[in-house]
């Protein structure tokens, strides 16, 4: 009952948070046309992009519902999943594609079923390194800066998580 | 006989894979909005007006790199392009890489939705814990950088 009401709630305000957006868009329009015309079409570019993504998350969601039980989640991704459990949200992190919020209802999903904080925590910070990504970041800034960098990175996502289940407890 | 247990996992399959699109679904206005509101910001802010920002100053410049790299979001790709005619424009290190690693850790533009489905409590200290770690990754990463001959 709980879990349909927080649903309500959400699809509301994200129906109220769409049409804020979409009055801006069109109080933007009458100001300014040709920018927001631009807007429109980078938003439609992401979308095209999303897509596919977005169907990645729904089978992963899917799987997750027919595979995982709150058991082997807790066990992997849980409170006593311990070092196993960073370095799997930190590789997992790494390895994931796509836009951050696309990740977000997978990571609901998971968390309800036992994933702790911490970790969808370093997860979601190490998003931020990615594989594909790293020859382009070394042509711009060399690659003793990539490698600094992604370290105190991985370091950082560490902490941030630890930081996080020491404030949720 | 042996096909009953397949036919009821085959099921139990069908009905997850619809349980979460129709959980998917709840999420999809949300998602529309943020999609929407990054197309604003990448085409309303252009790379002369965020260079622009920048005084000169290492402390300030660091800062106000987290600031723009928190509100904008978007491909990496962006940033590093953007990170890049920021150096060559003069603007220093610590404030470029500063706004790398907020471009991608902290979400202003995605905070709705992160609240939304994560929870208020964990993604605004999600953030703030990010924001702050945005200048303290950027100040190692120059620091050490600079030891290495």
């Amino acid at each position: 009952m709980n879990k349909k009401n927080g649903q309500k709630k959400r699809s509301r305000f994200g129906v109220y948070f769409l049409a804020f957006v979409i009055l801006v868009y069109l109080l933007l329009f009458v100001l300014q046309p040709e920018a927001t015309q631009i807007a429109l079409k980078v938003s439609g570019h992401l979308l095209v992009k999303i897509i596919p993504i977005f169907l990645l998350v729904i089978l992963f969601m899917g799987i997750t519902n027919y595979f995982l039980h709150p058991k082997i989640v807790s066990k992997y991704l849980g409170k006593t999943s311990g070092f196993k459990g960073w370095l799997l949200a930190t590789s997992t992190g790494i390895l994931s594609h796509g836009p951050i919020y696309a990740w977000y209802p997978l990571l609901k999903e998971l968390r309800d079923h036992g994933m702790r904080s911490g970790l969808v925590a370093v997860f979601l910070y190490n998003r931020a390194i990615k594989i594909p990504l790293l020859p382009l970041m070394i042509y711009y800034f060399g690659i003793n800066f990539v490698v600094i960098l992604l370290i105190y990175m991985i370091i950082a996502s560490l902490l941030e998580g630890k930081i996080i289940e020491i404030v949720e407890r | 006989m042996k096909k009953q247990p397949v036919e009821r996992e085959r099921k139990r399959l069908a009905h997850s894979l619809w349980k979460a699109f129709k959980s998917f679904s709840t999420f999809v206005p949300i998602l529309l909005g943020v999609i929407l509101s990054a197309g604003l910001f990448q085409s309303f802010l252009s790379k002369n007006m965020i260079a622009s920002l920048f005084a000169g100053q290492i402390l300030r410049d660091t800062l106000i790199g987290t600031l723009i790299g928190s509100i904008l979001a978007g491909n990496p790709i962006t940033s590093y392009v953007i990170g890049g005619e920021l150096l060559k424009s003069g603007v220093s290190l610590f404030a470029v890489t500063a706004f790398i690693v907020a471009w991608v850790t902290v979400g202003v533009v995605q905070y709705p939705a992160e609240a939304d489905i994560l929870g208020r409590r964990f993604s605004a200290l999600r953030n703030l814990l990010s924001f702050i770690l945005a200048i303290l990754v950027s100040m190692a990463t120059v620091m050490t950088l600079r030891l290495i001959p």
